[in-house]
């Protein structure tokens, strides 16, 4: 590979005469990615409250839950929603590329989601919630007033590495034919047999949506190990 | 139905999918070494007062963990041009190894800078503070988010099959599906894969948590 072709303004040229494609691209990772989100932060909310009941089975739901999920391959996840739902419902559920996306990403995720939430709430100690409860105060209310506040500042910087994952992950659909960016990069350099150009504006459009996210992290843990 | 499943899980498929796992453990086991190696370097780095040393870490780190690890795959086999597991070890290397940097960063950063000052004050080099009094302690708090790191890439390694054509576990099942295409077939595949990756990385899991719990019963 001749690593020359960086300063090579026509291949350059040649890459942005088909921007708008590459657009594209971008916009529908960034749509899988608020869609994947959303169904991870509903999921993780959910599941991570479970998982601190006092309830045997809701616990154990979650766990089966999040150990399934933490432990088997995206990708995995990815072919059997999209080649082998269709099958087994005899093509009646045959969600799109999106949608399997946004589903496998979410599921994915919440797991991870959820176990940060988890480990949020077990890190304010249970003296609170039984002072609370015995105070009167009701499940919801000790949650909602006493323990998730405090619990909010060690879950965000984690989170926020969870969302840079989540972004980064959504790039698994390329594999089963998803047109988002990293397809685009991928197809696009193999029809032109133009390499740096699409590589690097890819690797730079990642980079952008998740630095910031990743530097929040770091500053914010560090921030929070000195406020003890 | 039986049948079909019976026929599916025969002895040639069976050897041909453990002989994928075989390469998935393997890739896994030379990645997780590498990484492990040149995480430590560049977290050192990184930590370390040399200014220019500690600038290229800081960008290597941030720009390489910020983009997806199957960027990298896409790089390291187009651009780059290297090939079969030449390539996957090498672009998994450069995406775990940066990922890890951070981990063990994080580690470190966590021991008290109190105990370098009484090391150096008791005459020890910073390398062996570092390897006889940081680390020892670093590894206890880290270790929960190294072993979900090494998950990851026994995970990750599934996608070098669509990349590069890399007959692990998850390529050996996509084989088996083209040869059976039959419903019952290839939903056994997929329940077989699944477990099997859930089976190890379950179970590797597990064992960090009971390390990590060991552990902290240790030191209080």
């Amino acid at each position: 590979m001749d690593f020359t072709q960086v300063f090579n303004a026509d291949l350059w040229a040649s890459f942005f005469q088909d921007w708008d494609q590459f657009a594209q691209g971008f916009l529908f990772s960034l749509l899988i990615s608020i869609g994947a989100l959303l169904t991870a932060l509903f999921l993780g909310v959910i599941f991570g409250a479970m998982s601190t009941t006092k309830s045997k089975v809701l616990r154990f739901l979650s766990r089966v839950y999040v150990e399934f999920y933490q432990n088997t391959p995206l990708l995995v996840q990815f072919v059997i929603i999209y080649y082998g739902l269709p099958l087994i419902s005899n093509f009646v559920l045959m969600p799109s590329i999106y949608w399997t996306a946004v589903i496998c990403v979410g599921l994915y995720h919440g797991a991870y989601i959820a176990e940060v939430i988890r480990t949020g709430i077990e890190a304010v100690p249970v003296g609170q919630t039984e002072a609370a409860l015995s105070q009167g105060f009701t499940y919801i209310e000790t949650m909602r007033l006493i323990i998730l506040p405090q619990a909010i500042r060690t879950i965000l910087p984690p989170m926020a590495n969870q969302v840079v994952n989540l972004i980064k992950n959504t790039s698994t659909v390329a594999i089963i034919g998803g047109v988002d960016i990293m397809f685009m990069t991928k197809h696009w350099s193999a029809v032109h047999s133009n390499y740096i150009p699409p590589f690097l504006t890819a690797a730079i459009l990642y980079f952008i949506l998740c630095f910031p996210l990743a530097t929040f992290a770091r500053r914010w843990e560090a921030k929070n190990k000195e406020a003890y | 139905m039986i049948k079909d499943i019976l026929e599916v899980l025969s002895p040639t498929n069976l050897t041909f999918l453990l002989n994928g796992l075989g390469l998935t453990l393997y890739l896994s086991a030379i990645i997780i070494v590498l990484s492990t190696v040149l995480g430590t370097i560049l977290a050192v780095m990184r930590n370390g007062k040399n200014a220019p040393l500690r600038w290229m870490a800081s960008i290597y780190i941030e720009f390489v963990r910020n983009v997806p690890n199957l960027l990298w795959i896409f790089t390291i086999f187009l651009v780059f041009q290297l090939k079969s597991t030449q390539a996957g070890l090498t672009a998994f290397t450069v995406f775990t190894s940066a990922a890890l940097a951070e981990i063990i960063r994080g580690g470190l950063n966590s021991i008290d800078t109190g105990q370098t000052e009484a090391g150096l004050s008791q005459g020890f080099t910073q390398f062996q503070i570092l390897i006889y009094i940081i680390l020892p302690q670093a590894i206890r708090k880290m270790l929960p988010s190294i072993i979900s790191q090494f998950v990851t890439v026994i995970k990750d390694t599934s996608l070098l099959y669509s990349v590069i054509a890399l007959q692990e576990l998850f390529g050996a099942s996509q084989i088996l599906m083209g040869r059976n295409f039959e419903t019952t077939a290839v939903f056994t595949l997929y329940v077989v894969i699944a477990l099997v990756y859930f089976a190890i990385n379950f179970a590797i899991s597990s064992f960090s948590r009971y390390l990590a719990k060991s552990w902290a019963s240790s030191m209080e």
